[in-house]
């Protein structure tokens, strides 16, 4: 199974095929659509990620050492951001998850491209997910 | 000759740049204007040639910052027609304004009696008046509004009574650019003779108000929605209401004498003006003024209309479209959403083809909720957009919802 840095490594070789940013968004939108919904009854005001201007819901699970995600969001380009994270972290070991470091973000140019924004809460989704991997891992 | 949006542009050096290699089509007027040369002129030649503290200085530069910004409050007063230079003080701003008459309130208002704002408001002419509501136990309540988003007025005798101490709402509301009943609803206020507040953010920029035509006892104006910089705000009052409240801050430039047991406090508009002022920003608001009033308020006005009633009917076109506020009377901001796609999603990939429109619940979470949405893409424009710049916001928005359907 792959590791989290091979994970980002594939991610970074899929964005590298676009030029223009539209087309890079547009990627981002194509992974929001193919996430699956998340369940109504998961859709808590526990599982909001706080620091979003949309509505992102983050749910994890326990698997052995493994940290199984799954998210949703009502606006696509967030649904898109967190699919791309759980596409690295879903059910990697919780203390590989705590520790990691996202470098693909900074190799697409991600980073610099949303963070200044603060309103998509990519920042606060990483936060998150890292959040539960200390809890589970502990 | 008419209004040439060309030769105002060039007025404003921002606007000649690229944003994500496409050029910039600025439509974010409502939440904060540019800035003209003449503002930023103004504010570096104060820094360049007079900055001194004001009021206290016996010095050449102290009195020439003084004068400097002592004449910005007369241009002031003569901009809204108030009776005096007293009565107009520099504050932070609308909320800080706002916060000012509301805290001097506590002072006089009683259990029994109420406040009244609109269903339409913005967060910083609510949440004071909530504040003042808990100290006091008066009781906050506010006139409806209907599906435009307009303000209702059946029933407003029986929501301003004789126990009404305040009514405070604005003239334009910055979520759905909706122009309110403003005579109507201080017509019924005065005849109770509750006190009057109009919230003047954004009106400054589009509309000249005559304070003793209304003859409204408080009026306030934002700084950097009129082309100024930020952090100013105007207050206006009526002295006999002003010199009934007692002062917001206390500190220096507020007194009259101080001792260690106890201070008198000085004049208006002193009073309600401690600590050193914005004296920077005061003297740029006052180019900016000059500049307005070059242009020409009604100029700019009518410039803006034709932009709204433009950009309102080329986007019905888009499928899905949907004007939040579709009030007949209404200035400068088209608040929509598109079905089938999020505010959120509209404002990034409109700003990815250069496009600056503001997303999200405008500081107007009540409105949001009586339209049952979470947020609405604003669209607001001022004196330099261009109709050319509505195509591109118009087809920069096509391609963002083809991406996201």
């Amino acid at each position: 199974m792959a590791t989290i840095k091979e994970r980002q490594e594939v991610l970074v070789e899929e964005f590298e095929f676009f030029d223009e940013w539209m087309d890079k968004y547009n990627h981002i939108i194509e992974m929001g659509k193919s996430l699956g919904a998340l369940p109504e009854e998961k859709k808590t005001d526990d599982s909001l990620v706080q620091g979003c201007q949309s509505k992102v819901w983050l749910h994890a699970e326990k698997n052995g050492d493994n940290v199984r995600f799954q998210a949703d969001a009502d606006a696509i380009i967030a649904k898109g951001i967190v699919a791309m994270l759980i596409d690295v972290f879903d059910n990697q070991p919780a203390k590989e998850i705590a520790a990691a470091d996202l470098g693909f973000l900074e190799e697409i140019g991600l980073k610099d491209h949303l963070s200044p924004t603060r309103a998509n809460g990519l920042m606060s989704m990483i936060k998150q997910m890292k959040f539960y991997a200390l809890a589970f891992a502990g | 000759m008419g209004y040439d949006v060309q030769a105002i542009r060039q007025q404003f050096p921002i606007l000649n740049q690229e944003i994500h290699g496409r050029p910039l089509v600025y439509l974010d007027n409502a939440a904060t204007a540019q800035k003209p040369i003449a503002v930023i002129d103004a504010i570096s030649d104060y820094y360049l040639n007079y900055n001194a503290n004001v009021h206290r200085g016996v010095h050449t530069l102290s009195q020439r910052a003084t004068d400097a910004m002592e004449a910005v409050r007369e241009d002031v007063r003569a901009h809204i027609n108030a009776a005096e230079t007293a009565e107009i003080i520099f504050t932070r701003g609308i909320t800080d304004s706002i916060n000012t008459i509301a805290f001097g309130m506590g002072a006089i208002v009683k259990k029994g009696q109420n406040i009244v704002i609109t269903a339409v408001e913005h967060h910083s002419n609510i949440v004071p008046w909530q504040m003042l509501c808990q100290r006091t136990g008066a009781e906050l309540r506010h006139l409806p509004m209907n599906e435009h988003g307009e303000v209702v007025l059946d029933g407003i005798e029986d929501i301003i009574d004789e126990h009404t101490a305040m009514v405070a709402f604005n003239h334009i509301s910055n979520a759905l650019g909706t122009i309110n009943p403003v005579e109507a609803i201080l017509e019924r206020a005065q005849e109770v003779g509750a006190w009057t507040l109009v919230d003047g953010a954004q009106s400054g920029p589009h509309a000249k108000v005559d304070v003793r035509s209304w003859d409204v006892d408080f009026f306030t104006l934002s700084s950097h929605k009129m082309y100024g910089p930020t952090g100013l705000g105007v207050l206006y009052g009526k002295r006999e209401k002003l010199e009934a409240l007692p002062p917001y801050q206390g500190g220096g430039e507020m007194i009259a004498t101080v001792t260690l047991e106890q201070s008198t406090y000085a004049g208006l508009p002193h009073k309600f003006e401690a600590g050193t002022p914005h004296i920077e920003g005061i003297i740029g608001f006052g180019a900016a003024l000059k500049f307005i009033n070059e242009v020409g308020v009604e100029a700019i006005a009518a410039h803006e209309k034709e932009l709204l009633d433009y950009a309102t009917e080329e986007c019905a076109s888009i499928e899905g479209f949907r004007v939040i506020g579709d009030s007949k009377n209404k200035a400068s901001v088209l608040s929509f959403v598109v079905e089938g796609t999020h505010p959120y999603d509209l404002g990034v990939l409109l700003d990815q083809q250069g496009v600056a429109v503001r997303t999200g619940q405008h500081c107007t979470q009540p409105i949001m909720d009586a339209f049952c949405i979470d947020g609405t893409a604003r669209a607001s424009f001022a004196m330099y957009n261009t109709k050319e710049e509505i195509d591109l916001f118009k087809a920069a928005l096509e391609k963002a919802v083809t991406m996201l359907r």
